[in-house]
């Protein structure tokens, strides 16, 4: 490695680049406000409460110390939905991504070393799925699969293992030249076992970054497919269905749009930049 | 650059769009959901059923539905939508040339400012501006449409409420197009209110679509013209005292397009698939906002006909996209 004090620890390499750190932040935040949504919130997030409907937030000249950031139509509790969304776009965030990571590496990784036939068609059939428009695919997905959280992570993942395929199919395909595998063969191991016992640790650091990167994709699609009414059921407090119902109220109490808009912004900038920022750490040829 | 290498790009194109009208075709046909029963309601009866089901060609195997179905693209027939009982075609047609103009200005607007950031970032090389502009593309890139879309709305539709948020037009000014190309044909009419009012509505939904393809085109062009930099034909201009602006404008750029131009190219066809969305949220009747309500209304023939007529907007950019290369590139022309 040419620069970047290769001797640290990794850990504390990654602890010293600042996008990578603002980026453990927001996931942190995120994470306790998953895990501890019930106690964190002040509410029930579905608890209606008509009379104090569309309170703004409480340092505002009608709020209410009740509720901090006001209220919705219903007078539901804004803090309480936008916690509890939270928790639903990291479940979505994490399995969606790590099934996608999955399928993908398998297939990336199988192409990438077999080359010939496998590479064909594991390449062509990446070359059609990315010819969709992805907004359009998931839509279709989920529509024909049905509303739901698993039919929003299925979609994800049969749109998005393309993303991971491409990618580790080209670094299996540097690996497989590199030195270490030319003795794995000469000792005479398996081809199976050279591809995930001696290639696939040398994966891992780049699949760190892919699958940072498509946690904030899947936040994306949620609160898309949200927004489009066809993920959870509309009462579940998700961003997506927080926007399109702060969407209808734009102009009478824009917060309700901006709270959320504001939420999905700040955890895809924090998993980019942590994404950027492992990257940047792991592999400094990037660097300029 | 001979016509032949065009004819055969777009023969090369024909097993991509078999492909995704196959899956198409198929996943809707196998995954549960009845179009049917969606179109009569509670109140029908199974003869009722049976006879829509005849009528729209459902009653035959997956297979044979298929041939059909192909047969019928290949006449240019691509059947009648349910929802909307109109031939999709029609439809189709009437829509598109709302989403191509949206797109096509939204492409100016990301290449133009690309190559603005991307030529001013050079030029400033090691410098602070170098470096805003590198984290404004940062964090830029970071944010897709969909989110660019809402944030405009809330920033220059309600808080300083500047700019028109919902549709096409004012709804005020009537207009009877022809050809539903509003911007040429309001040109071409002289009927300059209109092209005005267009624009006006043009420019939040365009912005959203154009920002993270911008960002994108420019860190890419960007880094290209910084490896072009530390090329020797460089030095050699520096030492017979060219400026440093003539450097980069006339001997880096052209160099550095082509590769750009290449990595970008996909960036383009994401673009398209923004449509969906961003017309949804700003109420733009193009066939991405209609691609939504086929899907709500489970129309198989509409949906059918807009994800065939996406693929080949994406197989046209593409195309658009290689010949760009190869006419920035002289080399290329005789590959």
């Amino acid at each position: 490695m040419p620069d970047g004090r290769p001797d640290l620890p990794l850990t504390y390499r990654i602890l010293h680049e600042p996008r990578a750190v603002f980026g453990l932040i927001v996931l942190a935040l995120m994470l306790l406000a998953a895990v501890f949504a019930p106690w964190l919130s002040p509410h029930d997030p579905l608890e209606q409460d008509l009379l104090s409907s569309f309170l703004p937030p409480s340092w505002q000249a009608n709020g209410d110390p009740f509720f901090l950031l006001g209220t919705d139509n219903l007078g539901r509790d804004i803090v309480s939905r936008l916690i509890y969304g939270a928790r639903t776009a990291l479940i979505v965030a994490l399995v969606a991504a790590a099934l996608a990571a999955l399928l993908g590496t398998v297939l990336g990784m199988l192409a990438g070393f077999y080359g010939g036939k496998t590479d064909m068609l594991i390449s062509r059939a990446v070359d059609i799925w990315m010819s969709f428009p992805a907004v359009l695919l998931s839509i279709v997905l989920v529509a024909v699969i049905g509303a739901g959280l698993h039919a929003v992570i299925i979609a994800i993942v049969i749109i998005d293992w393309t993303r991971f395929c491409r990618v580790i199919r080209a670094e299996t395909m540097v690996q497989k030249e590199r030195d270490y595998v030319a003795s794995a063969v000469t000792i005479g191991l398996p081809r199976v076992r050279i591809l995930f016992q001696e290639i696939f640790p040398n994966l891992i650091p780049l699949l760190i970054v892919l699958l940072t990167l498509e946690m904030g994709i899947a936040i994306v699609v949620e609160t898309i497919l949200s927004f489009v009414g066809l993920s959870v059921a509309s009462d579940t407090p998700t961003w997506g269905n927080l926007i399109q119902e702060g969407r209808q109220y734009i102009h009478q109490v824009p917060w309700l749009l901006g709270l959320p808009v504001a939420c999905v912004v700040l955890t895809v900038l924090g998993l980019n930049a942590l994404g950027d920022g492992i990257k940047e750490v792991i592999d400094p040829e990037t660097r300029q | 650059m001979s016509h032949w290498y065009l004819i055969n790009r777009l023969l090369l194109a024909l097993p991509t769009l078999l492909g995704a009208v196959t899956i198409t075709f198929v996943l809707l046909r196998v995954v549960p959901g009845d179009p049917i029963a969606m179109m009569t309601g509670p109140g029908a009866t199974e003869a009722d059923i049976a006879q829509l089901r005849a009528h729209y060609g459902l009653d035959q195997s997956i297979v044979d539905q298929f041939i059909i179905y192909l047969g019928q693209l290949f006449t240019g027939d691509f059947g009648t939508s349910i929802s909307l009982r109109q031939d999709v075609g029609e439809l189709i047609a009437g829509r598109l040339p709302v989403t191509v103009e949206l797109v096509v200005i939204a492409m100016c607007i990301a290449v133009g400012f690309a190559l603005i950031l991307a030529l001013k970032g050079v030029y400033w090389r090691d410098r602070w501006p170098e470096r805003l502009i590198d984290s404004f593309i940062g964090v830029i890139v970071a944010i897709p449409d969909f989110l660019w879309a809402l944030s405009l709305i809330l920033i220059l539709g309600v808080a300083i409420p500047v700019m028109p948020i919902f549709g096409r037009m004012d709804l005020t000014i009537s207009f009877d197009s022809w050809t539903n190309f509003y911007l040429i044909e309001s040109l071409l009419r002289g009927r300059f209110e209109v092209t005005r009012s267009v624009l006006y509505h043009m420019v939040l939904p365009a912005v959203s679509l154009a920002l993270p393809l911008m960002a994108i085109t420019a860190r890419v062009l960007k880094s290209c013209l910084n490896a072009e930099m530390n090329r020797e034909y460089i030095t050699l201009a520096r030492t017979r005292g060219f400026g440093r602006l003539r450097i980069i404008y006339r001997e880096a750029l052209r160099n550095a397009l082509v590769p750009a131009t290449a990595l970008s190219g996909v960036q383009f066809t994401f673009l398209i698939g923004g449509t969906v969305l961003v017309e949804r949220i700003f109420g733009y009747p193009g066939i991405g906002n209609m691609a939504i309500d086929a899907v709500i209304n489970r129309d198989l023939p509409l949906i059918q006909g807009l994800v065939l007529t996406f693929a080949v907007l994406f197989i046209l950019v593409n195309l658009f996209i290689d010949i760009c290369i190869t006419l920035i590139d002289p080399r290329l022309r005789y590959a």
